[in-house]
């Protein structure tokens, strides 16, 4: 019994199944960025155990493929079992061995990265001075008490709690809060139809009207994440409030004598040092409009470690500091705002050891089949 | 002998084209200018927009063919003569209802035919513009092509002068006589001084005149004084207008000018002139930007590709018949004019890396060259130790076929263009993009060797277990080459992507098709080794290998996400599915029980 398992476990068989059936899943995957766009095609397929299947309306979620996760790990566990069951020290077999490890390093990187690693922007106009990054996806809902004169204290609520009928209570607020619906992706309009009661009873949002729409697909589309919170006191509701990423205002009210604001925005990541926008450059090659270059001239100012320098960050040069690398990931249409790609990856080097591995070991191992084959010509 | 004869057939186009009037054409082809960024001769110029517009490198006028260049100098010197020339492709029937055609014969429409019709051809464009270039209907597409054509067309028209019948040399003359007078009749009138009316309306009209020129021109010919960067060159409508602020006109608009007025006054000697005397000013400055224009020049009358096609033609023919009647010496003037082809498409690849100083693979058609390339270079490898003609055969074929669709991959203008800022790395363009060309070459090459093992096992009794088994070494050679190839490429793809993008994979379809090929040929090999697969199963493989490979190629370029997509690319999808299936089919055929191959049908008694 153990055997047979042993066996199946460190079968060529095996490799060759998981591997086929990644490359049904990778196939299967890049279609889907079609209509699901790539970020929700990479969870669908690749960052989860199975690949599900919804029939419409019926809310079910039946497994029908094996995931990225499944199928990964599968292949994990047959190339050690593999090594350890049939392993043998010989001088032959140590281009195989070395770019198994490789293979090996390479899977585990990517776990580890898909674990470790968080993406964000930061958006900054010339001129403008920066200390955090946004999240492309995650959002907060924030509650800053600013009634004291010098300090602001926020509480941010993350977007796990943020769905509907769900009540959040925040041992620093004095309220509560109840989410009445939420909207991962929606349009807002102005109310045209004022006859009729608007559920939101405060701030901005009791003159705007809100419509769900689909997830965004598009790499330079983004969902409009809309949030309805009512807000209750141990007196009772203090209103109903509409908050979205598309509102820039903060919302204010009072409650208890004290002064609140709320806002629902992209998720922020504070850093301890600054960066300025000093200049953005688009350059175009002559009489056409096919870009050339962009390139982001920064100030750093690190008052803690007493750096204060400019940068010049361009395409395929990022700058890499404080473990984070900013990479030039775009522009704003009037030609003065620059959209840096801020990228925390702690395992980053991953990647570059188990490659070379890879490659030194499939040289090793060819070159050895093509010197054999040379010496079986000869003879 | 057979050599020879390949030789004798490419040596007169060494030596450039001559001109049969007159008119130093082909000379006037030599000048450089500035055209989306990058410097070139007027003859890649005439070659690409009449390739654009007409879908070919030449025009066939009054029963003749005409070069792109003719065509373009009547186009930009002589427009009432160039304007009945019938190039605009139409084969929409829609697009030609709208003009109140019928689809009939006629498949090409000169200027003065569509002239009546531009103002629904634009509104249309328009209407069609709005829509994401993905979803448009063909008659969407279409529309906007021809729109897109007649605007190039315009634009050349309106390149060196206002397109008007008046002399351009007396124009410009007229033009310094106004500057003067214009100028103070201008600040008079801003000062409130009293001014003649007369030579304000003048300056005026010249200024709007030039403005127009300087906004339409599609060309760049004016090259910029002493000191300044080489990559400033203006448009003639340009430097008129800078004159308006007192500055010299550029002696090279006198002579464009004069060069416009002697071609139009059909006086060639004093075209020749003002020509050399053009070429000379351009020399004096940039001696270098003249040679490569001239050797671009020369590079485009030459065609190697064309001429590669015509030799692998040859080779597959030669092969054949060396088989057929076992030639010994056939066999051996066939790896010598394979040889020849290599080194025609090597100095061809070359020359476009000189020309435009990058690595060899910049965009989809390199890439088909590249690929081309390569699989002649392995076939040639594989024909000297294994002697069969096998490695020749495929090799040639592939090399045609890449090189086919190359010819198709040409009709978007300039293959050289210059890079987006994403790609402007000649490190990564080396050695990312060269690894994973390499890898689709050999996997290519891998899976036409299975296919003639299949071809030959099924229609033939040559395959015998001598022949079976190297040509099954031969593949698994292959493959094995493929997959050190793809698998290096792809990640230092990987790498590049962290060093630019933050990410060292992102499953953009670019990156997933080149995995594919990584994972195809992985388990092509432990197939092998876990002796899942046996020579038939290899073949078979190996040919699915050609339909991975294909989709990474092609197929992923027309999902039309990520970061990686070079646009979508109609008639391709309709070749790329056709080809997908035959190989399909194949596959089929290749996996049939051994009593149904010829070579292994045991024989009946």
């Amino acid at each position: 019994m153990l055997e047979s398992i042993i066996k199946a476990f460190t079968s060529l068989k095996l490799t060759v199944i998981c591997l086929g059936l990644a490359i049904i899943l990778v196939f299967m995957g890049t279609i889907a960025q079609v209509d699901l766009g790539i970020h929700a095609a990479q969870q669908k397929y690749f960052q989860t155990f199975f690949v599900y299947w919804s029939p419409a309306n019926r809310g079910w979620r039946i497994p029908v493929f094996p995931g990225g996760h499944l199928i990964g790990g599968v292949l994990f566990l047959n190339l050690i079992a593999a090594h350890i069951y049939r392993f043998q020290m010989k001088w032959k077999k140590t281009g195989i061995f070395l770019l198994h490890l490789g293979i090996f390093l390479l899977l585990l990187g990517g776990l580890l990265t898909e674990w470790l690693s968080t993406e964000s922007q930061m958006r900054i106009h010339e001129g403008e001075t920066k200390n955090y990054s946004e999240s492309l996806d995650a959002i907060e809902l924030i509650i800053v008490d600013t009634s004291s004169p010098d300090l602001d204290e926020v509480v941010s609520i993350p977007d796990r709690f943020l769905v509907p009928h769900q009540v959040i209570q925040h041992p620093q607020l004095p309220f509560r809060l109840n989410v009445v619906n939420f909207f991962p992706n929606s349009t807002l309009g102005h109310r045209k139809d004022e006859s009729e009661p608007s559920v939101v009873t405060q701030g901005f949002g009791k003159t705007l009207s809100v419509t769900e729409a689909p997830r965004a697909t598009k790499v330079n589309e983004a969902d409009v994440p809309t949030i309805i919170v009512e807000i209750v006191g141990v007196e009772g509701s203090l209103g109903t409030w509409l908050c979205s990423t598309a509102l820039m205002e903060r919302q204010h009210f009072y409650y208890q004598d004290k002064s609140y604001e709320i806002q629902l925005r992209q998720k922020r990541y504070y850093k301890p040092y600054s960066i300025k926008l000093l200049h953005f450059a688009h350059d175009q090659y002559d009489g056409t409009d096919i870009p050339k270059n962009f390139s982001s001239k920064i100030h750093l100012v690190n008052s803690e470690k007493k750096e204060d320098r400019e940068v010049l960050i361009y395409m395929n040069n990022p700058l890499r500091y404080e473990g984070e690398t900013y990479y030039q990931a775009g522009f704003e249409k009037d030609n003065h705002t620059t959209v840096l790609q801020v990228v925390h990856n702690p395992s980053w080097i991953t990647p570059y050891l188990a490659c070379s591995m890879v490659g030194l070991g499939l040289v090793i191992q060819f070159s050895m089949h093509l010197f054999n084959f040379g010496r079986k010509k000869r003879a | 002998m057979v050599l020879m004869v390949c030789v004798l057939f490419l040596l007169p186009d060494l030596r450039g084209p001559k001109d049969e009037d007159f008119f130093s054409r082909h000379e006037f082809g030599e000048l450089p200018v500035l055209v989306g960024g990058r410097l070139k001769p007027f003859d890649t110029v005439a070659r690409n927009s009449l390739m654009i517009i007409h879908g070919k490198q030449t025009l066939r006028k009054n029963g003749k063919s005409i070069s792109a260049i003719e065509w373009l100098m009547n186009v930009m010197m002589r427009p009432e003569v160039a304007k009945d020339d019938e190039l605009f492709v139409i084969n929409h029937s829609d697009v030609l209802g709208m003009m109140g055609w019928k689809k009939s014969q006629k498949k090409y429409f000169s200027w003065s035919e569509l002239e009546p019709h531009l103002d629904e051809i634009l509104r249309q464009a328009k209407l069609a513009d709005a829509v994401d270039s993905q979803v448009r209907s063909p008659f969407q597409r279409e529309i906007v092509k021809l729109q897109e054509r007649l605007e190039l067309y315009h634009r050349l028209k309106n390149s060196l002068r206002v397109e008007e019948d008046v002399d351009f040399v007396k124009e410009i003359a007229l033009f310094e006589k106004t500057l003067m007078p214009g100028a103070k009749a201008f600040l008079a009138k801003k000062k409130g001084l009293p001014f003649e009316q007369k030579n304000l309306e003048l300056w005026e009209e010249f200024n709007n005149r030039y403005q127009f020129l300087a906004e339409v021109a599609y060309v760049f010919p004016i090259p910029p004084e002493n000191g300044q960067p080489l990559s400033s060159w203006t448009s003639i409508g340009h430097n008129l207008l800078e004159a308006v602020t007192q500055k010299p006109i550029s002696p090279m608009v006198k002579e464009y000018a004069a060069m416009v007025s002697a071609y139009r006054n059909v006086a060639p000697v004093e075209f020749d002139q003002h020509l050399s005397e053009a070429m000379r000013i351009i020399h004096s400055q940039f001696p270098d930007t003249v040679f490569r224009a001239r050797y671009e020049c020369r590079f485009n009358h030459f065609e190697p590709f064309y001429k590669c096609m015509t030799l692998y033609v040859l080779v597959f023919v030669l092969i054949c018949f060396a088989w057929l009647g076992s030639s010994a010496s056939l066999h051996r003037s066939a790896y010598m004019v394979l040889f020849l082809a290599f080194l025609v498409h090597t100095a061809g690849l070359v020359t476009r890396m000189y020309l435009q100083g990058r690595p060899p693979v910049t965009n989809l058609y390199s890439s088909a060259i590249f690929i081309g390339w390569g699989v002649v270079l392995l076939g040639l490898i594989l024909e000297k130790i294994y002697k069969d003609g096998i490695g020749g055969v495929t090799a040639s074929i592939l090399g045609f076929i890449t090189l086919l669709i190359a010819h198709h991959l040409s009709g978007d203008g300039d293959t050289m263009e210059m890079l987006r800022a994403v790609l402007d790395t000649n490190f990564w363009l080396a050695t990312h993009v060269v690894c994973i060309t390499l890898g689709y070459a050999s996997t290519f090459l891998a899976g036409f060797l299975a296919l003639m093992y299949i071809f030959r096992g099924m229609l033939t009794r040559s395959l015998d277990k001598q022949n079976a088994q190297s040509l099954a070494r031969m593949v698994y050679g292959i493959v094995c080459f493929a997959t050190l190839f793809s698998f290096v490429g792809t990640i230092l793809g990987g790498i590049w992507a962290d060093q630019s993008w933050g990410r060292f994979w992102g499953w953009d379809p670019k990156e997933n098709g080149a995995l594919l090929i990584v994972l195809w040929n992985a388990i092509i090999l432990h197939a092998r080794w876990g002796g899942m697969i046996k020579q038939k199963g290899l073949m078979v493989m190996a040919v699915f290998g050609n339909i991975v490979t294909s989709f990474s190629w092609f197929g992923v370029n027309m999902l039309g996400v990520g970061l990686h997509s070079y646009g979508f690319i109609d008639k391709a999808f309709f070749w790329l599915s056709t080809f997908v299936v035959s190989q399909l089919l194949l596959m089929m055929i290749g996996a049939l029980p051994d009593r149904y191959w010829r070579s292994f049908a045991k024989p009946k008694r």
